[in-house]
């Protein structure tokens, strides 16, 4: 394969600021990973790494997990507090990413950038409720950060993971191990409720709430499947290479009450 | 632009484009175990150790390992030499292209988890590629080396 990807100049960073003012410009790049930008057929102005500010700790406070952006995924695959606070979800959400040089190299911050159809992490940090930090426009929800329009020039901080989350189980469909996912699920109790996040539908995780309270009363084999009957009719599916709308539909059920009945075995 | 880093233990300063690739670059130095592959960082077959951990060198820049620790089969055909006649023995490699990858990826596995169960030697090596053997012979070698280890013990 041929060089798809130019870069005119690299600069790290040694600044919040630094790499704020350089990202202004529409040809400048933020690096993440690389994994994804490696595989663009462009020419970048000035690449910009973040690589010099610290930005792959994980720390704990009371309330929450701070996340730095270039934290590595297999960092948050290894990680025993998150381990902890997610019951295992959050390695199960990454473990099938490619392999481990991969998930070495890839970030939080360039996946959740990205906020790609297919992303496992989307869906899971949706879940957990996962708040972002940008250097100029400050904190928000990561449900409000993943509708901005992808023409936004900021620098993803890093994320804060909030202790609420009772319980949460993430659930994934691939037609082959390490492959893109057919279907993501992530469903978390947390704030007196259940989100359910579903991604990879093709499109970009959505996030839904037990609107007509069908869990409220407990989860049973029969509310677990009335649940997932209501997920799938709100959720809009499309069609690509890996699986066509219908199909997704119906694993959605499928893992969307699995995900249920995880969660009040778990609890 | 001029980066410093050690390449198997020795310093190395070169002269850089900002786009060249940590593979081009280790290639550069004469470290030919290092194989050109997908390209797509699916198939493991660049995987060198940058720090002791095991990256993909196709994507990642020169630039963003200077100042770091690179690691290429041509730096740990000691550490490699003490299970690469295992896999070897189970007729695991049969072209040999995948198998440096193979080996980098082996020699982090094991440092970082020295007993692995077979399935966690299939989820550490799930991101290396082999399109010849169907991986039970490198599992088999792999297992054959921890067994043998377990004798000595």
């Amino acid at each position: 394969m041929g060089k798809v990807l130019s870069i005119n100049q690299y600069v790290r960073a040694q600044s919040l600021d630094e790499a704020y003012t350089l990202c202004q410009k529409k040809n400048n790049v933020v690096l993440g990973g690389m994994l994804w930008l490696k595989m663009q057929r462009r020419t970048v102005g000035t690449a910009i790494d973040l690589c010099d500010l610290g930005l792959d700790q994980i720390e704990e406070t009371e309330t929450d997990y701070r996340i730095g952006a270039m934290v590595s995924l297999r960092a948050l695959e290894t990680h025993e507090g998150l381990a902890a606070l997610t019951d295992g979800a959050m390695a199960e959400a990454v473990r099938h990413i490619v392999g481990v040089q991969f998930r070495n190299g890839a970030t939080l911050g360039g996946s959740l950038w990205g906020r790609f159809g297919f992303s496992d992490v989307l869906t899971l940090f949706l879940a957990l409720g996962a708040r972002v930090r940008l250097h100029h426009a400050g904190e928000m929800a990561l449900a409000d950060f993943a509708a901005l329009p992808r023409t936004t020039r900021d620098i993803l901080v890093g994320v804060i993971v909030p202790k609420a989350a009772e319980r949460v189980v993430y659930l994934s469909q691939r037609n082959i191990s390490t492959d893109f996912p057919v279907l993501t699920v992530a469903l978390a109790a947390r704030d007196g409720g259940y989100t359910c996040v579903v991604g990879a539908r093709p499109m970009p995780a959505a996030v839904f709430a037990d609107e007509q309270g069908v869990l409220a009363q407990g989860i049973t084999e029969d509310s677990a499947r009335a649940f997932a009957e209501d997920i799938a009719s709100r959720a809009v599916f499309g069609s690509n290479t890996r699986a066509g709308a219908d199909y997704r539909r119906e694993i959605c059920k499928v893992l969307v009450r699995r995900a249920a009945l995880a969660l009040a075995k778990e609890g | 632009m001029e980066i410093k880093l050690t390449l198997n233990g020795k310093p190395v300063s070169a002269s850089v484009d900002a786009d060249t690739l940590l593979i081009d670059f280790v290639r550069d130095h004469g470290c030919y175990s290092v194989k050109r592959g997908c390209e797509t960082a699916n198939c493991g077959l660049c995987t060198v150790l940058m720090d002791g951990t095991p990256v993909l060198s196709c994507s990642m820049l020169a630039a963003r390992a200077a100042g770091h620790h690179i690691q290429t089969l041509e730096g740990l055909q000691e550490e490699a030499a003490d299970f690469v006649g295992f896999i070897a023995d189970q007729g695991a490699e049969q072209c040999g292209f995948c198998n440096p990858g193979f080996v980098m990826n082996t020699v982090a596995l094991l440092r970082e988890n020295p007993d692995p169960t077979d399935d966690e030697i299939r989820a550490y090596l799930a991101g290396n590629l082999c399109r010849c053997s169907g991986y039970e012979g490198q599992l088999r070698g792999i297992r054959a080396y921890l067994d043998s280890r377990k004798g000595e013990a």
